[in-house]
């Protein structure tokens, strides 16, 4: 450590008690738009992105029966009406798996859970699954639902899995609804001389009731997003019927993958007008969640 | 109160004061009951991910050895000469994280920085949701724009393949920076105002501040919200399946072809390989490398974020 008497860059900022506070004051309102251009880049991105794809897809998107055909295997015919189907019923059945289950774990551990090792096992255990890469849910899934319960590549596989791989994200989400709820209802409750399950249910569950929903819908429109998992239980990229529960598969994030490995130039354009389609589907999901939260919530 | 130091376990909020109201109700106990059981399925859940992967990988091993898994340099599961080495798949698969963190991180990091030090509150209201809609974008998606987009873009002034790591990492990291922005954004709001002002009072401009006073503070936030981000990089199978390719290379060369852990899982997923056989096992095998490095990284990162939140309370 040589202290120099020369100008270099160490000096400078050994040298930050002392008097030059405009140009220090500079590079603050330098990297200030730096900063600013760090956060808008993320954004320009995403419009980019939406224009491309609205560029590419629009015309696709729009042609008829592109929402009510089967597909084809000509890229300017046919449509994405299983594909449709499929995650609207992927997405129906991973609620009602994934809302009772999350919502009474959530409740198990802020209501009801002591303060054990065992607890806190599955404290961490739940946050653990919340970071396991969607593909791994896939072998999970493959294993269990396709080969120990015997659904083969059913949709009812696919849409287990997706509900195994939402369950930590309501629990979460729903554990926070519910710790939101003020103390003083349940006291209140309690007062009256009411039981611990109906003082849940009649004050706690309806106080908390937006916020679970929200996180559902969160958690169910990435449900809906998922391609990996769905690739390792057997989801097909062509599908000419409407699936059933226990038969062959499709979605949209995999119709839309199945679209963009095909060679022929045409078939981008039907990938863009699927993806067109999946992200109104999210889009809605998501203006349904914010529409609860600002209607349902009790302040 | 109890409640003091819950912060870092919240099931020590559950009102135990109020247990000691046992109800004789039977129909109570039931509902405990089945509360309980819900709460297990989360357990089940990693029991049998750890016993599927872990039995398949066992047998995996049992005919092909540890030293052609982790000695072999070749990935070729799928030739007649076959080959296990599973490094060219960890390879690809750090690559294009390390692309894509480089990306994430400065934007995630200038975005928290300047929603937290800089926007007014209520600009930052409105723009903390709009960057987090990039985590919310299905990620075959980002596969779409990197392959169709970003690619022909770049290969105006670079000579990328068709399929390359570069334009796979680099929608990885928007992708990603919302998952670093966002726990970063906590991190440094939980840097207490007095140190702030500490510093703003020995003369200080606000820059400097940010550099020397606010991010050292948030500094283990920081790193635990960076080393989720790895993770989720790491995981990310969609993305990089589209856009990097299959070809499982040794390579540093980000302008080529590679192929991820995540990426052969799908394309050994999507052909014709029967249960029992050893290319379905191969699966499982890189399914388990996969899942223990998730698992340690998402571990130090909870550490990490853990210790933090002690050193505030």
């Amino acid at each position: 450590m040589a202290t120099s008497y020369q100008q270099d860059d160490s000096l400078e900022s050994a040298a930050e008690f002392t008097d030059n506070v405009e140009s220090r004051e500079t590079l603050g309102k330098v990297f200030e738009v730096l900063f600013l251009l760090g956060l808008l880049i993320g954004l320009f991105i995403l419009a980019l992105l939406l224009f491309d794809i609205l560029k590419d897809g629009l015309g696709r998107f729009l042609s008829p029966g592109f929402l009510t055909e089967t597909p084809s295997r000509f890229p300017d015919q046919g449509g994405i009406r299983p594909a449709i189907i499929s995650s609207m019923l992927l997405g129906a059945v991973v609620i009602l798996v994934t809302v009772p289950i999350g919502v009474g774990a959530a409740l198990y551990l802020e209501e009801y859970a002591p303060k054990a090792w065992w607890t806190a096992i599955i404290e961490i255990n739940i946050s653990n699954l919340a970071g396991v890469p969607s593909i791994v849910y896939g072998l999970l899934g493959l294993g269990v639902f396709n080969y120990l319960l015997g659904f083969g590549p059913a949709l009812i596989s696919g849409a287990l899995t997706l509900s195994l791989l939402s369950l930590p994200v309501i629990i979460v989400t729903a554990r926070e609804a519910i710790r939101a709820v003020p103390d003083s209802l349940r006291n209140a409750s309690y007062g009256l001389g009411v039981t611990k399950w109906r003082t849940i249910s009649s004050h706690v569950l309806p106080y908390a009731v937006p916020g679970i929903l929200t996180g559902v819908i969160i958690s169910v429109s990435r449900a809906i997003g998922d391609a990996a998992s769905l690739i390792v239980v057997g989801a097909v990229g062509f599908l000419t019927f409407n699936p059933g529960l226990f038969q062959r598969f499709m979605a949209l994030p995999i119709q839309i993958y199945s679209y963009i490995t095909r060679p022929e130039p045409g078939f981008a354009s039907a990938a863009a007008a699927t993806i067109i389609a999946l992200l109104i589907l999210i889009l809605v999901l998501n203006g349904v969640a914010i529409y609860i939260r600002q209607r349902f919530s009790i302040n | 109160m109890q409640n003091t130091n819950s912060q870092d376990e919240p099931y020590l909020l559950s009102r135990q004061s109020l247990d000691k109201n046992p109800s004789e109700d039977i129909s109570e106990k039931i509902v405990a009951a089945v509360l309980f059981a819900c709460a297990l399925v989360s357990v089940l859940t990693t029991f049998g991910i750890v016993v599927i992967i872990f039995q398949e990988t066992f047998s995996f091993f049992q005919e092909v050895s540890f030293a052609q898994f982790f000695l072999d340099t070749k990935w070729t599961p799928l030739f007649a000469d076959k080959h296990f080495g599973v490094w060219p798949l960890i390879n690809g698969t750090f690559l294009t994280t390390a692309i894509a963190m480089a990306v994430a991180i400065p934007l995630g990091l200038s975005s928290a920085i300047y929603l937290s030090e800089y926007a007014e509150p209520k600009v930052a209201a409105i723009l903390r949701p709009a960057v987090e809609l990039l985590a919310g974008i299905p990620t075959v998606v980002y596969g779409y724009f990197a392959l169709l987009f970003l690619t022909p873009l770049l290969r105006n002034f670079i000579p990328l393949e068709i399929f390359n790591a570069l334009s796979a990492g680099l929608m990885m990291g928007v992708m990603i920076t919302p998952t670093v922005g966002s726990i970063s954004l906590d991190a440094i709001r939980a840097v207490p105002r007095s140190l702030r002002e500490g510093a703003y009072a020995l003369g200080i401009t606000k820059l400097e501040t940010i550099f020397k006073v606010v991010l050292p503070a948030a500094l283990s936030g920081i790193i635990a919200s960076i080393i989720l981000g790895i993770s989720r990089a790491v995981g990310e199978t969609m993305t990089v399946l589209i856009a990097a390719g299959q070809q499982p290379r040794l390579t540093v060369n980000f302008m080529e072809s590679i192929e991820t852990m995540t990426a052969y899982m799908a394309q050994i997923s999507g052909g014709d390989s029967p249960r029992g056989s050893l290319n379905f096992k191969t699966l499982y095998a890189v399914g388990a490398v996969l899942f223990l490095l998730t698992l340690a990284l998402n571990i130090v990162s909870y550490w990490i974020a853990n210790r933090f939140k002690e050193k505030y309370d």
